[in-house]
């Protein structure tokens, strides 16, 4: 099984990566199985712009390509950029978009598949995103579906959602994954302090949220 | 960028006026702002290539933020709390306010031709 593993990661933001799943990325990578990041858009709309500011809204999609670019090259996966345009994603036609991400998963055949819990994902272009690929998923003819594995990231998700099915413990890729987020300059710092400025902020909690990946693996029977 | 020289933008500002311009407006304070503080709004707005023309616009204020106003023939463009600008190598107006931590709050940019995101990814 593992010699044919393939795993594609589809979020739609350079960094989502590398704080989402860095972790779990390195795991099937030391194990020898391919990954391949389907990065939606380019971030170009972010309200980082660097700390010290470095960038401009018109030159920050160049710094982010370049930061998924090494962020990719750092944990040593293949990186597709899908040409959407960030904060827009919810707008695209969906049906467009599932099969757009279809046809690319039928090129790669992948045998797992991670992206955003649709309404527990926060940010609109997660949810989006998570939508439509749960629909070219579930498009996927049976003996060709790969497992989907979705994130929830929204405040006290397992209240709703139950105890995540899995639970990573990346401790063991840490240094990987920091490496990872920090070649994301133009958005590390700000995300880092976003962090730490939350009024209940809880540092060994925020440590926890980065070292245990959690997903939950979608069913396709509902 | 850098932070406002009035006379300089001033000046930006009033070669664009009288002419067929394309203008980024926008404001926001990120789309976790209420992940991060359950107490807060997610707001913003942007209009990205809005085509206008101003009879004549200015930048007003004292101290580190300004407010940039353009008159049109029907309404108005604005926007507050704008601290930096720059004039890049397209020769665009670019303005932008940031936060302490350089975050982006608000930004209105000028330009004779569309503004499109230097790296574009076609799919």
């Amino acid at each position: 099984m593992s010699s044919q593993e393939h795993v594609v990661v589809i979020y739609p933001h350079p960094d989502d990566e590398s704080f989402g799943a860095a972790g779990t990325i390195a795991s099937y990578r030391e194990k020898g199985s391919p990954v391949t990041y389907l990065c939606g858009t380019l971030g170009e709309m972010g309200r980082n712009m660097g700390n010290p500011v470095f960038a401009n809204r018109e030159t920050l999609s160049s710094f982010r390509k370049e930061e998924l670019l090494k962020a990719c090259k750092a944990l040593d996966v293949d990186v597709r950029m899908l040409g959407y345009r960030d904060k827009t994603l919810e707008f695209e036609q969906m049906d467009q978009v599932a099969g757009h991400i279809q046809s690319i998963l039928e090129e790669i055949e992948p045998t797992l598949v991670i992206t955003h819990y649709p309404g527990y994902a926060v940010h609109p272009d997660h949810n989006a995103l998570g939508t439509a690929v749960i629909e070219a998923v579930s498009n996927i003819e049976d003996s060709h579906r790969p497992e989907l594995w979705v994130q929830a990231i929204a405040t006290n998700y397992e209240k709703e959602l139950g105890e995540p099915d899995i639970r990573h413990d990346v401790k063991p890729y840490w240094d990987k994954k920091m490496a990872a987020i920090e070649t994301h300059l133009s958005q590390a710092s700000g995300m880092m302090s976003l962090i730490k400025e939350k009024p209940d902020f809880n540092e060994n909690e925020e440590l926890e949220h980065l070292r245990y990946e959690r997903f939950y693996r979608w069913n396709f029977t509902n | 960028m850098e932070g406002i020289v009035k006379g300089k933008v001033q000046q930006a500002i009033d070669q664009f006026a009288e002419k067929e311009v394309f203008v980024h407006l926008e404001t926001t304070n990120g789309a976790y702002a209420s992940h991060f503080d359950e107490n807060a709004y997610n707001v913003g707005a942007f209009i990205r290539n809005a085509k206008v023309k101003y009879e004549h616009g200015k930048i007003v204020g004292t101290g580190g933020a300004f407010r940039v106003g353009l008159k049109l023939d029907l309404g108005w463009v604005y926007a507050e709390g704008v601290t930096d600008y720059e004039i890049d190598d397209q020769g665009r107006l670019l303005m932008a306010g940031h936060d302490r931590e350089g975050r982006l709050m608000v930004a209105l940019q000028i330009s004779e031709k569309p503004f499109s995101h230097e790296s574009v990814v076609q799919s």
